[in-house]
């Protein structure tokens, strides 16, 4: 972008995404916020440096699609739509709100940007086999990239599309999982162990990488590597309610929602 | 009606390279002349129905025009959050379509049989039920279905259905078809009860009683309106399917009689609330059930 505004720096940019969803949260009183703030460097660096899709061609049949499947993170992803200008940014005042323009979870009516409706856990990755079929037989070239939470794999139907999508191929179907090691009523691997989860995911014929997920180096370098015809996923290591001190690694945040004393501490935190 | 389905969606497809067929491992012996002709647009996904479901969603949301193929318990009930959400709330393009309605798939039991499928699908928002009683109207239905752009459910019958409309009769989602005229009595028929229900009202009319036949394939949207002339016009009114006498074409009638206030002679015929454990063919399913005789019809003296 030489020539043009210096873009910000993702760090930054995750910074500003991390204070914009803790006041949501703080408005609306609403839970989740343990889970959007593990995935806000997945989806910053997915939105600034790898997606091709432009708010004001949102039309663009070629463009790359995201589908947030672990949709109750839907505030990450409406103040990272907010900050590359799909809706306006006094949207999120409304997130949860009675007659608000941001539901709780996912519905692709509500705002410019949202690719499809989701809430319900284990639907993306099918719909995104389809959508990479699609794609595949119509020689467009637009990419496809579900994020899925580490619990939404404990769903059956995510693994019937592991199995779908390494057996036609699907190159242009990437998987992001948030392994955020807590789910909602307790630690992943206690509830329904998932490892060795990368050599379950060799076993269904992906190509598999497994990254630090609030590295942005890392995820650049998952994204961008080579494809071996086949599809891939990236295992991205992150910390439910990462960025502030009292809400890493809690499962009480992935309920709970900050009051002002918490707010305060927080942004102090963050900024 | 599954010859007449397939025959009308490969003519479909040779006009629109947008029709794109998947199946859930289902449709041997039926297939085989689609995948030959359209290789490109046709798919098994495998023993997985949730993920069928997915995705047809994400093959429409890229402009396929997609129909979905199996046995009706599979493609509705196996998957039915996928088809309320990726189809429903997501208003995709995607046409279901089922095979065995009713007790068709007699001595396989009751985990092939269909008998709350019209009750689910229609309480679906944006979801339209088309129930077609021969070969004429699923090949008209299939075609509304197509030129329709939004999720739609079709439950077939089974292979060699007569004919009880004549080829050329046009068939609209919305409308029912009057095929008979009476004026003693309407026998309201949906699904593969038709064949039955034409039967009867020939039979009816040897003994002296002049009953009109009316075919509802269209479940949702319904034609209250012809049932509403009924109500005004004091005829009584049978309703005939193979379906629990929860939530399907009986249930939507008495629904239309008690929104319009007034009364009416009115006998509902279905499946009681039961499941099946009797072994047998369709035919003996259907005696065992009491769907094949002809009612009593002291309701109406």
């Amino acid at each position: 972008m030489e020539g043009k505004l210096q873009q910000p720096m993702l760090e930054d940019i995750c910074k500003s995404i991390r204070i914009d969803v803790l006041k949501m949260m703080h408005k609306s009183f609403s839970s989740h916020i343990g889970g959007c703030y593990s995935v806000i460097e997945i989806l910053v660096t997915l939105y600034f440096k790898i997606l091709n899709v432009d708010p004001k061609n949102l039309n663009d049949n070629e463009r790359d699609i995201l589908l947030l499947s672990k949709a109750h993170s839907s505030a990450a992803l409406y103040a990272i739509l907010a900050e590359k200008q799909f809706f306006p940014k006094e949207y999120l005042d409304t997130y949860y709100q009675d007659d608000g323009k941001l539901p709780g979870h996912l519905n692709k009516k509500t705002a410019p940007g949202i690719e499809f409706s989701f809430g319900s856990l284990g639907h993306g990755l099918s719909v995104g086999c389809g959508m990479a079929l699609g794609n595949k037989r119509m020689n467009n070239t637009g990419r496809i990239f579900v994020v899925l939470g580490d619990g939404e794999c404990n769903e059956g139907s995510v693994w019937e599309a592991a199995m779908f999508a390494s057996h036609h191929k699907l190159s242009n179907l990437t998987a992001i999982i948030d392994y955020n090691k807590i789910q909602s009523f307790g630690s992943t691997n206690e509830v329904i162990n998932q490892e060795p989860i990368s050599d379950k995911w060799k076993s269904f014929g992906w190509q598999v990488f497994e990254i630090d997920g609030h590295n942005h180096n890392e995820l650049l370098d998952a994204f961008n590597s080579p494809n071996e015809n086949l599809p891939k996923v990236i295992i991205a290591h992150t910390v439910k309610g990462k960025g502030v001190s009292f809400m890493e690694n809690s499962l009480d945040w992935h309920y709970k929602s900050p009051d002002d004393e918490q707010l305060n501490l927080a942004l102090k935190e963050l900024e | 009606m599954r010859t007449a389905f397939i025959d009308t969606l490969r003519e479909l497809a040779r006009k629109d390279d947008r029709v794109f067929l998947l199946t859930a491992d289902m449709g041997y012996s039926v297939f085989e002349t689609f995948m030959d002709e359209f290789p490109d647009r046709f798919l098994n996904t495998g023993i997985a129905e949730q993920n069928t479901i997915g995705i047809a969603a994400g093959l429409a949301s890229r402009g396929k025009i997609v129909f979905v193929y199996s046995i009706i318990p599979f493609v509705t009930m196996r998957c039915f959050e996928q088809v309320r959400l990726d189809l429903a709330y997501n208003f995709m393009n995607v046409k279901l379509v089922g095979v065995g309605a009713g007790l068709t798939y007699g001595p396989l039991g009751s985990s092939h049989h269909a008998l709350e499928d019209i009750a689910i699908m229609r309480s679906l928002p944006d979801m339209t039920v088309l129930c077609p009683g021969d070969p004429i109207e699923t090949k008209e239905l299939v075609k509304r279905s197509f030129e329709y752009d939004g999720p739609v459910y079709i439950r077939l019958g089974k292979n060699g259905e007569p004919k009880i409309h004549s080829d050329g009769t046009r068939i609209e989602i919305g409308k029912s078809i009057t095929v008979l005229e009476g004026s003693d009595l309407a026998l309201i028929t949906t699904s593969n009860m038709l064949e039955t229900g034409k039967r009867w009202v020939d039979e009816w009319k040897q003994d002296g009683i002049n009953a009109s036949l009316i075919s509802m394939p269209s479940i949702k949207p319904f034609d209250s309106f012809t049932v509403e002339n009924l109500i005004d016009d004091e005829i009584p009114i049978i309703t005939l399917e193979e379906h629990s006498v929860i939530g399907g074409l009986g249930s939507i009638v008495s629904e239309v009689i008690a929104k319009k206030g007034k009364s009416v002679k009115f006998q509902q015929i279905g499946i009681n609330d039961e499941f099946s454990h009797i072994i047998g063919g369709h035919d003996f399913q259907r005696k065992k059930f009491s769907l094949d005789a002809k009612p009593s019809l002291k309701f109406i003296e």
